[in-house]
């Protein structure tokens, strides 16, 4: 039989699996799990929905400290995995957990075709900009240069941008967030759970053991303020210690500029107002690099669409509604038959 | 043609004849593979027992007249059993000069040619490698011919029927089935029949092509009249009484999988990817919407094999077909299954290889991949069907085994056991037990590594049940908790209990029978999947001259069953016949020590029977 298990409201703890969590100390990936559980109980999301989903690599490891249902699979194939799971039991929550070599090295493919058919899941990339778990090679999000154990010499192909790469597949939702922002990442992630379809994060974690202070130019405490803009659905692109930076389009060009309001008679009125459901916005946002640009952080776009599984499900159900009570005997003598004496 | 006498039938004098091989033979863009299949359905509706085999290129449409785009469907018939399509066809049915070229070798002596002399121009007789009009210089003397401009009364039969020229030409392998219609006495009305309803929307190119039977039935009724040719009668087999249809080993498959997790209480997961010959799997499946059968095209072959599990792990059945590339692809998938003991059913529809090969042409070199070919110590059950209505049967067991061990179960079938057909006994899915699946809901005690005593399966505890929330993947897991364990004994006891967990289903496999002969004696001649036809065949012509010869047919590859070793050693001979190069005689002579011969074939085509029984007679001589 089965035995209620669950207190009437399930707290942090309660996300959090009995299993010793085994990162290096001080990795990112702690705060993250903890964004996660809380995340899951501000919306009080039931365990035995959820399930976590997972490649290989430091961030895969994630499934086994949650108390949900969880599935640490093989190399990049999370996703595909996920998509099979979704479309057996569609009532089920999936979170898909990886990193950037197990999303955009070996499981780019994958990542490419969940984000199009728009399953709905919420895909969770840890970008570290490093192989951790190999110890310290480079990654397909590393700068130039990187000098790793393969790339002694420094790395010479340009990385790849999770976030553009997202939007250029399809994705209806995509979001980016930091491990050091403990009380954004939890919202980023209930909003990426609210919207249905696939929904697409990139959290920017720090390596603290192979790649450490990666993202110090625009994390860190004392530049943050000024190399980072947490942008806001119908709020303006405003930013900085002072709160006088602000994003507008250049005029003429079509490209964003950073100006500076009360400068050069720029006022708040000419700073763009961010619109989620504004790809070509979205696109322009995430291709915003430091130290030029501040980097955006939040909900960069969320146009939800028909997801994947629902649309499966219903050709199978008006199926299933055009022939009721199908009959296996039926369907193997429905073509033409004949009778041995 | 092994025997024949002289009947009259309805006025008509028909010379009846035992068996007869007849192939059609064109351009691939000349509907030769329907107009196979509407003969063999109109032959299985005469009542003769039969078996076919399609061969065609791997191009869609090769230039055309080139003797590397030529298509050719093979029908063996006859009133005696037949097992399989015939090793050399009785009568050749050439639309082209180069169909003449690539077939006529193969050809009894004797044997009767129709060709269509429209098409024996110089052009196409040039890109065909003719110098000089076979027709016309004497090299077809030892075979009796029947020369019809078949293009040219086909555009007449089916002129003013309001057909474009290129269309009307199309129909022309419809004026060579009639033709062939008349000669063995069928029945038009079952093609008349699926004309209409085929092209319903498009009435008058199913009145065209209905005019091209009658006009090339009429064509054979006037050169009969003429006396010039001898028609045949092939009378009905002796078939066990019952209901049947003809079916192709893919429909077969895709039917067992679904009549499988119907008896399992599941529904399915299919996920594959394109891949020739498995890809009529998915488009089989995806047509069976209605018995809760999710069907998903996935981006790669890796995809395929991880989306289907991740249906297993649902609570599903998770299903995937391909063929030797695509299962490579699938391999490092497969493995997790094994290690999370998921269950998930693997269909290989074999192809010649290695690498792209010979996709359309059939091989059964894929053995070693089945059994051996993962990484580290990663059993899994293997089984394999020998025709192509067995695979509906095979497809069953393997969704049996699959959810009752908890494991990937490999079911091997091949490129000729996909695409050929032969007649079926239908049979009562109602009748057919079910195995139940038990998924776990008790809180009390669960553990997500929890075994049945007896079968050592992993119980299946499905996301969405209350209280059952654990984790899974491809670390090594305690055998007690199924946490994560790095311990050195656990991984020896966790390896020990998946071997033994596969082995142990040799206890429930039926033992090894004798597939014809005595259970013991001078040779036998052991085989599994589609070489079944020819070695029961061989085997049989070698029994009729009084010689101690049986037959083992193996179904299951691994595990094998146990009571094998002991049968093979009852014989002072043992001949393993495969399509590769010595596959299941290496896992013979491992597991046995048994001093095995191999009979040996990869030319992409099956076995002859000739071939067997010459392998047979030579063994028997030394």
């Amino acid at each position: 039989m089965n035995v209620a298990t669950h207190p009437e409201k399930l707290t942090v703890k309660d996300y959090a699996s009995d299993q010793e969590v085994r990162w290096c100390p001080g990795c990112g990936d702690y705060s993250i799990v903890r964004a996660m559980q809380k995340a899951l109980a501000d919306i009080q999301a039931p365990l035995e929905k959820t399930a976590f989903i997972s490649g290989i690599g430091c961030a895969s490891r994630f499934p086994y400290y949650m108390a949900t249902y969880g599935f640490h699979t093989i190399h990049g194939r999370a996703a595909s995995i996920a998509t099979g799971t979704k479309l057996a039991n569609p009532d089920l929550d999936i979170w898909v957990i990886s990193g950037d070599g197990d999303a955009l090295s070996i499981g780019g493919n994958h990542l490419m075709h969940v984000l199009r058919r728009n399953v709905d899941l919420q895909y969770i990339l840890f970008n570290n900009e490093i192989y951790g778990l190999t110890k310290g090679q480079y990654s397909p999000t590393s700068k130039v240069g990187t000098r790793s154990p393969s790339t002694p010499q420094g790395s010479i192909d340009s990385p790849l941008s999770a976030t553009e790469f997202a939007l250029g597949c399809g994705a209806r939702f995509v979001a980016r967030g930091i491990d050091t922002l403990p009380k954004h990442l939890p919202e980023v992630f209930k909003r990426a759970h609210a919207h249905k379809g696939a929904s697409f994060v990139e959290v920017f974690q720090n390596c603290i053991v192979y790649n450490d202070g990666a993202y110090d130019h625009f994390t860190a405490k004392d530049v943050a303020a000024d190399h980072q803009i947490l942008v806001e659905h119908k709020k303006p692109l405003i930013f900085g210690a002072d709160r006088d930076q602000g994003i507008r389009m250049r005029p003429g060009r079509i490209e964003l500029e950073v100006v500076t309001i009360s400068e050069n008679g720029v006022t708040e009125a000419d700073i763009l107002v961010h619109d989620e459901t504004n790809k070509s916005l979205a696109t322009l946002l995430a291709h915003m690099e430091s130290p030029a640009f501040p980097v955006a952080i939040g909900v960069l776009y969320c146009d939800p669409a028909e997801t994947y599984e629902a649309a499966v499900h219903a050709q199978v159900d008006a199926e299933k509604k055009a022939h009721p009570k199908p009959d296996l005997n039926e369907l193997l003598r429905s073509g033409p038959t004949w009778t041995i004496e | 043609m092994e025997g024949s006498t002289a009947v009259a039938v309805e006025g008509t004098i028909r010379e009846e004849v035992e068996d007869v091989v007849v192939r059609f033979a064109g351009d691939s863009g000349d509907g030769i593979q329907i107009t196979g299949s509407q003969f063999t359905l109109t032959t299985a509706l005469a009542g003769n027992d039969l078996s076919t085999f399609p061969d065609f290129p791997a191009e869609i449409r090769a230039p055309q007249g080139t003797t590397f785009g030529v298509s050719a469907f093979q029908i063996h018939f006859g009133s005696r059993e037949i097992r399989t399509a015939g090793d050399a066809p009785d009568v050749l049915v050439a639309l082209n000069p180069a169909a003449l070229k690539v077939n006529l070798t193969d050809l009894n002596k004797g044997g009767l040619i129709i060709v269509d002399t429209g098409t024996f121009t110089d052009r196409n007789l040039k890109k065909a490698g003719y110098e000089d009009n076979p027709l016309e210089n004497g090299s077809l003397d030892d075979f009796r011919t029947i020369a019809v401009n078949i293009t040219k009364n086909t555009l007449e039969a089916v002129k003013d029927l309001g057909l474009s020229q290129k269309e009307a030409v199309r129909c022309k392998n419809m004026y060579a089935l009639g033709l062939v219609y008349w000669l063995y006495g069928r029945e038009r009305e079952p093609t008349v029949h699926w004309l209409n309803e085929k092209f319903s929307k498009r009435p008058e190119i199913a009145i065209s092509n209905i005019a091209a039977v009658n006009a090339g039935h009429a064509f054979g009724e006037t050169t009969e009249a003429s006396g010039e040719t001898s028609v045949y009668k092939v009378a009905p087999a002796k078939i066990e009484p019952g209901l049947y249809r003809t079916i192709t080993g893919i429909e077969a498959v895709a039917y067992g999988l679904a009549a499988g997790v119907q008896k399992a209480g599941l529904r399915m997961t299919f996920a594959g990817y394109p891949i020739t010959p498995a890809s009529g799997v998915l488009h089989t499946l995806s047509k069976l919407k209605q018995f809760d059968i999710v069907t998903f095209q996935a981006e790669d072959e890796i995809a395929a094999v991880c989306a289907a599990l991740g249906g297993s792990y649902a609570g599903t059945l998770g299903v995937t077909a391909s063929s030797g590339p695509g299962i490579a692809l699938k391999t490092e998938a497969i493995g997790l299954a094994i290690s999370v003991e998921l269950p998930l059913v693997i269909v290989n529809a074999q192809r010649a290889g290695p690498s792209t090969g010979l996709p359309t042409k059939t091989e059964q070199s894929d053995l070693y991949q089945a059994v051996y070919g993962r990484n580290a110590d990663a059993p899994l059950v293997v089984i394999a069907a020998r025709s192509p209505a067995d695979n509906f049967d095979v497809a069953i067991e393997a969704t049996r085994l699959a959810t009752k061990y908890m494991t990937p179960v490999m079911l091997l079938t091949d490129g000729y056991l996909a695409n050929a057909s032969e007649p079926w006994k239908l049979p009562d899915v109602d009748a057919i037990p079910d195995f139940p699946v038990k998924f776990p809901s008790d809180t009390e005690g669960f553990s997500p590594s929890h075994r049945d005593a007896k079968t050592l399966a992993r119980n299946w505890p499905v996301p969405g049940t209350p209280g059952l929330e654990h984790r899974i993947g491809g670390i090594e897991k305690s055998y007690k908790s199924g946490n994560l364990s790095y311990e050195a004994a656990n991984h020896q006891k966790m390896t020990d209990v998946r071997k033994a967990k596969i082995d142990g289903i040799a206890e429930d496999i039926p033992n090894q029978k004798v597939t014809r002969g005595d259970a013991k004696g001078d040779v036998v001649v052991v085989g599994w999947g589609s070489t079944f036809g020819p070695i029961t065949r061989a085997v049989q012509k070698v029994q009729a001259d009084g010689h101690k010869v049986s037959h083992i047919h193996i179904r299951y590859i691994w595990p094998l069953p146990k009571n094998l070793g002991s049968l093979l050693k009852k014989f002072k001979k043992v001949i393993v016949a495969e399509m590769n190069t010595g596959q299941l005689i290496t896992v013979l002579r491992s597991e046995y020590l048994i001093n095995a011969q191999g009979l040996n074939k990869t030319s992409g085509q099956p076995f002859k029977v000739s071939e067997v029984e010459e392998a047979i007679r030579e063994s028997l001589r030394k």
